[in-house]
């Protein structure tokens, strides 16, 4: 018998990726719809003599980009694939465009900011008979650093025993309530937190009243329901098997809520609590009203003005001297120290979660 | 509960960073007498009021903590309406105003005043508000106030209008639209500048002169830095600000009498020179009854009056002791000179000057 | 699901009590603090609605007049960042929690919490100073070539201060707020429901849209609702980048916008004196109102869906 060649054995089609696209295949339609796009904004340009709008091409090709990709998954893959590969595109494209003002403003910040910041007086000087250039804002970030603190102090156990409440014991009329009226709460403008503290401060010590102290109760108010909304939601988040578990062995209802529950959430907890104080640090509007201003050192938070950085960044940029430039410096060099201590803050807070939380999968 | 663990590492950081910094470095600790002066006055003393100052009164302080290494001052832009309210609520030593108080305010009492006595208005700082503008391959504009008015009020819409073509022989303006920014914000500058149009193209501009901005045209921006911001951005923009924010922005010259007049301090501080005071005040108040129609070349009438609004006796003697230094300090020829340097205010001219230090003198 | 876990409790111990008598009151607490603030409001806005409305900055004809725009600014500069700021942070979440490498996706997740720090009036400074300026040809395009549209009816804004402007700044400001929270529920959406569904055949997508979002919903919508709650109370960057005017006017692009209430209790607070600071407490307090009113719709949105939703 001659063995014949023609029925060579046939290769089976490997049923794992028959009808898929490569996983490579969406950067060259990438690479062709930018190169269509930006070709044609550039023949444009050519033609018309107009500038070259690559912002227009980029925009253009992107857009290209998602259409042809959706339609050749469509044909190769499959309307549900198809489908999936658009919300793939859809969400990083969501991604990059959020990047875009994200990035634009912390280069502005950082570009503006980083040489008044690195002036080596900036860290430790505070305004005290600063007029023009030079000066710094330790007093700011000294007040800063306590206004904020005594705020955390206040509303950390506030708003996550709270959130406990809710979750864990609260039940009826008095549970809804809260849930409710912490949502209200989150809508108060800033700058009507700072006016209510300003007259209860002014019932207590008298009229004109300016501390530390008040500025971190009417930062309370605004964090206090950032601290319970979150927790409250990360709380809800630990499935019941846990707890169930853990009664079922005899534990406490509270050892459960600080061994088991807490534990467990503390990742999305500290998320929350960081948002909380981001949120509140760098608040200008109630300060001004309640802390005051002050170009000197305060260490006390009960007697006289504090300075804050938003304050201080504020202030920087409405009443310039004559050599604004330096005035402007100052205002962004603020900022960037307002962001670089957050960053310190965050850092510390996901080590302390990291060491704390339960070795899972994730 | 982990989280206090994490308050407590925050707590520690903190006390660190606290230890570490015990001091800035630009404040010698009270107590080190070896360098101190003979200056006997200590303490925290507190204004408030008007941003329109905040510049000058900056360098004022720094000026005077310099002197005086006890003392420390405070003062806070907070607007000059807050600023009167504070100060009579007792709530400061003295009030940065870009307005003098009214009657119904004056009826009131004063919190940190002695019984019985009230509170009189002091010119502290003047400045000449400048009209800025941010037109292509326009270096400079001639206007009347008549102009000035319907730019502002939406009546001229664009630069080649007739009406400003007329005014500025041998400059070509091109065909855009014309922005006028105003303030967002209530301020003294607005009313200042209203009150200007007011007297001297009432025809046009028929609104009171208030502090906030009277008609629905145009584009708002908050504060002098945002108008300032907002003209030089823009294009065809025309805005009105302090003239030391002026800038590289070209600014207006303004029609007075037959000539036009670009703004200077001397020739603003001329105008409040010769302007009569508000009639039916207290011996020592100095409000003045700005006199804007006038046709003198020499003076620039377009100009802002932020006065001190203090006691004339004080509650608190100390207070009263601090207030008459700081305050004799700040309209001496000295401090003025100061004031022009860091924030182009216009020094009080030498008359003006002598019945403000009689008033000062006055104080209790 | 609460009802259940406090069933469970059979017996009281010192711990327990003292334990739930702390919530209790801190949840007590919180009632207290919103009542002070909110007699504090209504005590001072009394006046505001006694007063001749002459008094009224603008002189208008009531003081109902005189709140409208500023409610109608309020309400539409917030819908419109959320309408921006919502499908992008719903997306950026994915991205970090399901989409993107682990590695990458936590440094991705870290930066932008911290972007949640940048002080309102940085906002305020890009927002007037960066932003204004470079979008105002687009919005001068826009005005050309689709003036006829009425979103974008002319004038065009000169300076480029519209309220479009203000709702893209309020969107960059909430979205770090709002990503932090959905991304944090999203990565707890139970492993088991992510792979029994992938295990089923579903794509990526069909496995976020049948176990992810679902679970996730009262999540997105306590997120949405800070990001609103700080989008309606922004002070301080809408003061600084709006070019405000009291009309009601839905352009997006022109030089006269309707502005927000805090913005105008910011811009006017300084210099107001008598019964017109209790005018402008009297618009806190509307604003008040509107946030319970915007909250008791979500929560009833919720409610309704609540069978569908929740981990157990």
């Amino acid at each position: 018998m001659t063995t014949d060649t023609a029925t060579a054995p046939r290769v089976l089609p490997n049923a794992f990726t028959t009808g898929k696209l490569p996983k490579w295949m969406p950067w060259p339609i990438l690479a062709v719809s930018l190169a269509v796009a930006l070709g044609g904004f550039g023949l444009l340009a050519g033609a018309t003599g107009d500038g070259f709008n690559w912002i227009a091409g980029i925009i253009l090709g992107v857009v290209l980009f998602v259409v042809a990709n959706w339609v050749i998954a469509r044909l190769v893959e499959g309307a549900r694939q198809a489908a999936d590969r658009l919300i793939t595109s859809l969400v990083t494209g969501a991604f990059v465009l959020a990047l875009i003002p994200l990035v634009w403003l912390t280069i502005t910040v950082v570009a503006n900011g980083l040489p008044t910041f690195l002036n080596g007086t900036f860290l430790n000087s505070s305004m005290r008979n600063v007029v023009g250039e030079g000066g710094g804002a330790l007093h700011a970030i000294v007040g800063t650093l306590i206004i904020t603190g005594f705020a955390a102090l206040i509303s950390i156990p506030v708003g996550l025993m709270t959130a406990i409440y809710l979750v864990e014991y609260g039940t009826g009329r008095l549970a809804r309530g809260i849930t409710f009226f912490v949502d209200v709460m989150t809508g108060i403008p800033s700058i009507v937190a700072g006016l209510a503290t300003y007259a209860l401060f002014a019932l207590l010590f008298g009229d004109g009243v300016r501390m530390g102290f008040a500025g971190s109760v009417a930062l309370s108010i605004l964090m206090i329901p950032v601290v319970v909304r979150s927790s409250e939601e990360i709380l809800k988040l630990v499935p019941n098997e846990l707890r169930e578990a853990s009664y079922a062995l005899g534990v406490p209802k509270w050892r459960t809520i600080l061994k088991v529950v807490l534990p467990t959430s503390i990742a999305g907890i500290t998320t929350g609590v960081m948002l909380s104080i981001s949120r509140v640090i760098g608040e200008t509007a109630p300060l001004l009203i309640v802390a005051g201003f002050t170009a000197s050192m305060n260490y006390n938070p009960f007697t006289e003005r504090m300075m804050s950085l938003p304050v201080f960044v504020y202030t920087q940029y409405v009443s310039p001297g004559t050599d604004a430039e330096f005035y402007i410096q100052r205002a962004w060099a603020g900022a960037l120290t307002l962001i670089l201590i957050v960053a310190l803050l965050n850092a510390i807070a996901r080590l302390v979660s990291h060491f704390f939380s339960p070795k899972l999968g994730r | 509960m982990k989280i206090t663990r994490t308050g407590g590492i925050a707590a520690l950081a903190l006390v660190g960073a606290l230890a570490l910094t015990s001091c800035a470095a630009n404040e010698t600790p009270s107590g080190d007498g070896s360098s101190a002066p003979e200056s006997t006055l200590s303490g925290t003393f507190n204004g408030a009021g008007a941003s329109s100052q905040g510049a000058a009164q900056d360098a004022w302080v720094a000026a005077f903590q310099t002197a005086n290494p006890k003392v420390t001052i405070n003062y806070e832009q907070t607007g000059s309406g807050a600023g009167r309210e504070t100060f009579i609520a007792g709530g400061s030593d003295w009030a940065g105003s870009d307005s003098a108080l009214s009657d119904d305010e004056l009826a009131k009492t004063f919190g940190s005043c002695a019984a019985d006595s009230k509170a009189i208005d002091i010119p502290t700082y003047i400045s000449p508000i400048a009209v800025i503008f941010n037109v292509e391959g326009v270096k400079e504009l001639n206007l009347d106030a008549a102009t000035l008015a319907k730019i502002f009020k939406g009546e001229i819409t664009t630069w080649n209008d007739p009406a400003i073509a007329a005014l500025n022989k041998g400059t070509t303006f091109p065909d855009t639209a014309i922005t006028a920014v105003h303030r967002s914000d209530d301020s003294g500058t607005t009313k200042n500048f209203a009150d200007y149009l007011n007297q001297v193209a009432p025809e046009v501009w028929d609104q009171k002169p208030a502090d906030a901005f009277p008609y629905q045209t145009g584009e708002g921006a908050q504060g002098t830095s945002g108008v300032v911001n907002a003209v030089t951005n823009g294009s065809g923009t025309i805005g009105y600000a302090d003239a030391s924010k002026a800038g590289s922005l070209g600014t207006a010259k303004i029609k007075v009498g037959d000539e036009f007049v670009a703004y200077s301090p001397e020739a603003a501080a001329a105008v409040v020179a010769e302007s009569p005071l508000v009639e039916g005040r207290a011996a020592n108040d100095l409000a003045f009854k700005l006199d804007r129609k006038t046709t003198d070349p020499s003076h620039y009438p377009l100009v802002l009056v932020s006065y001190s609004i203090v006691c004339t006796e004080y509650a608190d003697a100390a207070k009263g002791e601090f207030v008459k230094a700081y305050i004799g300090y700040i309209t001496s020829a000295e401090g003025q000179k100061v004031a022009a340097e860091s924030a182009g205010a216009a020094p009080l001219s030498a008359d003006l000057a002598k019945k403000v230090a009689d008033a000062i003198a006055s104080i209790k | 699901m609460t009802a259940v876990t406090a069933r469970i409790t059979a017996k009281k111990r010192l711990g327990d009590r003292l334990f739930s008598g702390g919530a209790l009151a801190a949840g007590a607490l919180i009632l207290v603090v919103l009542a002070g603030v909110a007699i504090f409001l209504v005590a001072q806005s009394i006046p505001a609605f006694l007063i001749d409305p002459s008094e009224i900055k603008g002189s208008p004809s009531s003081f109902w007049a005189y709140v409208g725009p500023l409610v109608f600014g309020t309400i539409w500069a917030a819908a419109l960042a959320l309408l921006i700021a919502v499908p992008i942070a719903l997306g950026i979440s994915l991205f970090i929690s399901h989409y993107a490498p682990r590695r990458l996706a936590q440094g991705l997740g870290y930066t932008i919490d911290l972007l949640a720090a940048v002080p309102s009036v940085v906002f305020g400074l890009w927002g007037a100073g960066v932003l204004a300026p470079s979008i105002q040809p687009f919005y001068a395009w826009l005005v050309d070539n689709l003036g006829w549209f009425p979103l974008f009816a002319p004038p065009v804004s000169g300076t480029g201060r519209t309220i479009l402007t203000v709702a893209i700044v309020l969107a960059v400001m909430i979205l770090p707020i709002i990503t932090a929270l959905c991304r944090e529920v999203f990565l707890q959406t139970p492993k088991l429901h992510e792979e029994a569904a992938l295990a089923l055949g579903a794509t990526r997508w069909e496995m976020i849209k049948m176990a992810v979002l679902p679970f996730g919903r009262p999540g997105i919508i306590s997120a949405v609702m800070l990001g609103l709650g700080r989008a309606l109370g922004e002070t301080m960057a809408v003061a600084m980048v709006l070019s405000p005017a009291a009309v009601i006017s839905f352009v997006l692009t022109g030089p006269q916008n309707p502005t927000t209430i805090p913005a105008n209790i910011a811009l006017n607070y300084p210099e107001a004196h008598g019964s017109y600071v209790n005018v402008l407490i009297a618009t806190g307090l509307i604003l008040f109102v509107i946030t319970f009113a915007v909250n008791s719709l979500a929560r009833w949105a919720v409610a309704r869906r609540k069978e569908f939703s929740g981990a157990n």
